[in-house]
């Protein structure tokens, strides 16, 4: 039910300014874009797709900076893996 | 009978998993009056009825390995028999028909069972109203799949219901192969240390049923995975003489076929999700319908039980087969947890793989 | 997939989890909330608690929609798809869920016409395409799925539809987080806040919880990563001593929430005196009905609906494992008389319900991660 899966907006449907085409690891589907209104998605921009609707637009800048955070946690910790064999007395 | 001591959390948990395990291992009672659609869906609804009703009423040792394909003696010979019905919607789908699926279908349950296909009967109910010119496209290729295939349709019937019945055509067909000498293959000879094995990526034939409905306005580049599996099986039992089982994974998808191993030879079966084949459309669909690929049908895959030493020499004859191209060792037979299916998620943690009660996917074959 | 896989990375989780173990104070049990039951779900599906150090539990929560669904309102629902030419429509999370006389499923044995969808979108298109039947949708989810409904009967009064109306039991996050905040039974340190509800209300909601209750909030994603990063992010708050809310899920929930979903619900639907929860019992000001001005979308005035209270099975121990008090093996029917094939609640039967989480995928013996992982972190 909480069920929300990450959409590429590839196109508007004609006459049909609520309904949006979105791709999804190359399966494509017709969902309803009306949720987003005060500022509607542009081909080329994710959005979170749930039981047919778009209810939020996935921004880039922070799925980067969060991933980001992730890498440098994963960093951090193979330098700290490293630093614990190396000292390894004897 | 109280000890005055709290156990450990760890400890009482396991007494609960226990409890559930001996609790599973008492036949299944079937406690529906009707019929639902979770009855057809082939995991756990199917089975109990199937134990109920089924074994119950036709009770005999021929039928108690509830295999795909029944081995018998007919005259000094070893003689395989199955049968399927295909009650798919929509008849007509990318990548085939029902036709198609009714043909191999039967022949991949005799294939698997280690024989050759040979004889195919084909039965139809149809529904008044339904097109001759579609009767004749299911035919044609029928005829084609058999060609393919390498069997021969030589007997059959028709019946015709009244409108609003059978769907616009429904089909059964039953096949007869013929079992080589020494050829035993089984889910119950499974043992601890054996490689698992799928043909290629899982999943096809379900999604593709599901989008071509048109109910969930999805368009993707899939088709089914229908296929016959005769020659691929001839020629992994003709190199690899460790092959102890043999399954198509169709309703139900590979997950119940594990399943179907880890219980009858009272084993633990052990899968890696990242070493699962399957196409990137087949999991965005999944994904977008809340449904795991390890569930849904093929009707062109096989699952093979190898012992592990052979298992490098399996994967390679099965890829140098069109049909076997992806094929991979998606995981080990183990000796715990004992009738559980386990795997280790790409993200690395464990879980259990269960039989399902229903299906997400209702009628797909 | 994008968005998806990046965050299911096993390697992240190696760091992740060695600094959720630093952070554990010796001696110390941390007990963390997740609300959802989506968050229950990749719980258990990745295997996540593999990561985790003894002394951090998960308690579940009570956000699974379909588990608070009194038996008594899917009795209603069979008996509105029991009147002449009614199609009724629903999720499908909803098919096996026990009514006191079976389910969709056993219903539908019995000759009713109850169809699965997977948006109400499509329960719109069905009366559309069947103008002689009246066609019900059973509405259920949080606020993530109210705006859904609300847009669909919005577009169904736009487009002139006569044959449509919604079931509507839509029910509200806060008024279930406040009973598990009021629990006596229930000492918790900090909560794994619901992602997807959190688009459409925001964060702000949480805040009484930081300030008044002072306990930290961190909305989650629904990758395994997310919620790794989460309950970190929460025993760093319990290490520093802080209580606040904070948006792990930033690439997905604005702060504000989304206001064109607010605005449709509130024009469709309003709130409920009273709400029964399964388990939690009637919560005031809980969950949605259709307005007035949209009485011919509500099925409740349409057709007759029984209201029938029906009391939980004596041996269901539903409500305490929602309000997370019992874990799903504490419960004295798990897995022998209450399994997925027979379940008895709905914690057992919805695809989010803890119980079915841990018996599809979590019920087995597990190595936890070591207390002493022996990276001692210089920083935070």
């Amino acid at each position: 039910m909480c069920l929300g899966i990450p959409g590429e907006v590839i196109e508007f449907l004609p006459e049909q300014p609520d309904l949006a085409r979105v791709d999804v690891s190359g399966v494509r589907r017709v969902i309803n874009v009306g949720l987003l209104s005060d500022e509607p998605p542009e081909p080329g921009e994710w959005v979170l797709i749930h039981v047919g609707f778009a209810l939020s637009k996935i921004d880039e800048a922070e799925a980067a900076a969060a991933l980001e955070f992730l890498e440098g946690i994963g960093q951090a910790y193979e330098d700290e893996l490293a630093a614990l064999r190396d000292s390894k007395i004897e | 009978m109280t000890t005055g001591r709290v156990l450990p959390t760890a400890d009482r948990e396991q007494q609960v998993l226990d409890r559930i395990e001996r609790a599973r291992r008492r036949r299944p009672k079937l406690r529906e009056e009707r019929i639902t659609m979770s009855h057809g869906a082939g995991g756990k609804a199917t089975h109990t009825l199937i134990e109920a009703v089924f074994l119950d009423a036709f009770r005999n040792p021929l039928l108690e390995p509830l295999e795909d394909a029944a081995r018998l003696q007919v005259g000094g010979a070893t003689v395989a028999l199955t049968t399927d019905s295909f009650v798919v919607s929509p008849l007509f789908f990318p990548g085939g028909n029902i036709g198609d699926l009714a043909v191999n279908g039967t022949v991949n349950d005799l294939a698997v069972a280690g024989a050759t296909p040979l004889y195919l009967s084909a039965g139809f109910i149809l529904e008044e109203g339904f097109p001759v010119a579609d009767l004749t496209r299911i035919a044609e290729s029928m005829r084609d799949a058999a060609a393919a295939a390498g069997v021969a349709v030589v007997t059959g019937d028709t019946k015709v219901v009244e409108r609003g019945k059978a769907d616009g055509c429904y089909i059964n067909t039953a096949g007869v192969g013929a079992v080589a000498e020494g050829v035993d293959l089984g889910v119950a000879n499974a043992r601890p240390g054996d490689a698992v094995l799928v043909s290629g990526p899982i999943g096809d034939h379900g999604v593709t049923i599901m989008l071509a409905r048109g109910e969930l306005d999805i368009e993707a580049d899939v088709e089914s995975d229908t296929a016959p599996l005769g020659e691929l099986v001839a020629g992994l039992l003709g190199a690899v003489p460790g092959v102890r089982a043999l399954r198509d994974a169709t309703r139900g998808g590979v997950a119940t076929i594990l399943n179907e191993i880890a219980k009858a030879a009272d084993v633990g079966v052990f899968i890696s999700e990242n070493a699962i084949p399957v196409r990137d459309q087949v999991r965005g669909a999944a994904e977008l319908l809340g449904i795991d690929p390890l569930y849904v049908a093929c009707e062109g895959r096989l699952v093979a039980v190898v012992d592990g030493g052979q298992a490098a020499q399996a994967l390679a004859v099965l890829r140098a087969h069109p049909l076997g191209a992806q094929a991979a060792i998606i995981g080990e037979v183990t000796a715990e947890p004992v009738g559980l299916v386990t795997i280790k998620t790409a993200f690395g943690g464990t879980r259990i793989v269960d039989l399902l009660v229903g299906d997400p996917l209702p009628r797909i074959c | 997939m994008r968005f998806v896989d990046e965050f299911r990375d096993a390697d992240k989780a190696h760091a992740l989890a060695a600094r959720i173990a630093a952070l554990c104070e010796p001696g110390r049990q941390y007990k963390l909330m997740e609300v959802c039951g989506g968050h229950t779900h990749t719980i258990y599906k990745h295997g996540l608690e593999d990561y985790l150090p003894e002394s951090v539990t998960l308690v579940h929560g009570p956000g699974c929609p379909v588990c608070v669904i009194p038996m008594g309102r899917v009795d209603d629902a069979i008996h509105l798809a029991s009147q002449p030419d009614v199609i009724m429509t629903s999720f499908g999370d909803m098919m096996r869920v026990p009514g006191s006389n079976g389910a969709f499923f056993d219903a539908n044995a019995r000759g009713t016409n109850i169809k699965m969808v997977y948006s109400p979108l499509d329960s719109l298109k069905i009366a559309k395409a069947n103008p002689d039947k009246r066609v019900v949708f059973m509405a259920i989810g949080f606020e993530t799925t109210a705006p859904s409904t609300a847009m669909t009967v919005l577009r169904a009064r736009a487009q002139g539809v006569q044959n449509f109306s919604v079931f509507c039991n839509h029910v509200t996050i806060i008024p279930a987080i406040k009973a598990i905040l009021d629990s006596p039974d229930l000492r918790l340190d900090g909560f794994i806040g619901p992602g997807h509800v959190s688009t459409v209300i925001g964060c702000r909601p949480y805040e009484f919880i930081a300030k008044s209750y002072g306990k930290p909030v961190v909305t989650a994603g629904f990758e395994p990563l997310d919620i790794l990063q989460s309950i970190y992010m929460l025993m760093l708050q319990l290490r520093e001593g802080r209580s606040e809310v904070e948006n792990q899920y930033s690439r997905v929930v604005p702060w504000d929430g989304n206001p064109v979903a607010l605005k449709a619900i509130g024009e469709t639907m309003e709130l409920r005196p009273y709400f029964e929860w399964r388990g939690l019992g009637f919560i005031s000001h809980s969950a949605l009905k259709m307005r007035e001005a949209y009485a011919d979308f509500d099925a409740e005035l349409l057709f007759e609906v029984p209201g029938v209270r029906v009391a939980d099975p004596k041996a269901c121990q539903c409500g305490e494992v929602l309000k997370g008090v019992l874990k799903p093996w504490e419960c004295k029917v798990f897995g022998t008389a209450c399994t997925p094939e027979t379940p008895i609640g709905t914690c057992m039967v919805s695809p989010e319900g803890a119980c079915a989480a841990y018996y599809n995928y979590g019920r087995m013996t597990r190595q936890r991660v070591p207390e002493a992982i022996s990276i001692e972190l210089s920083r935070p």
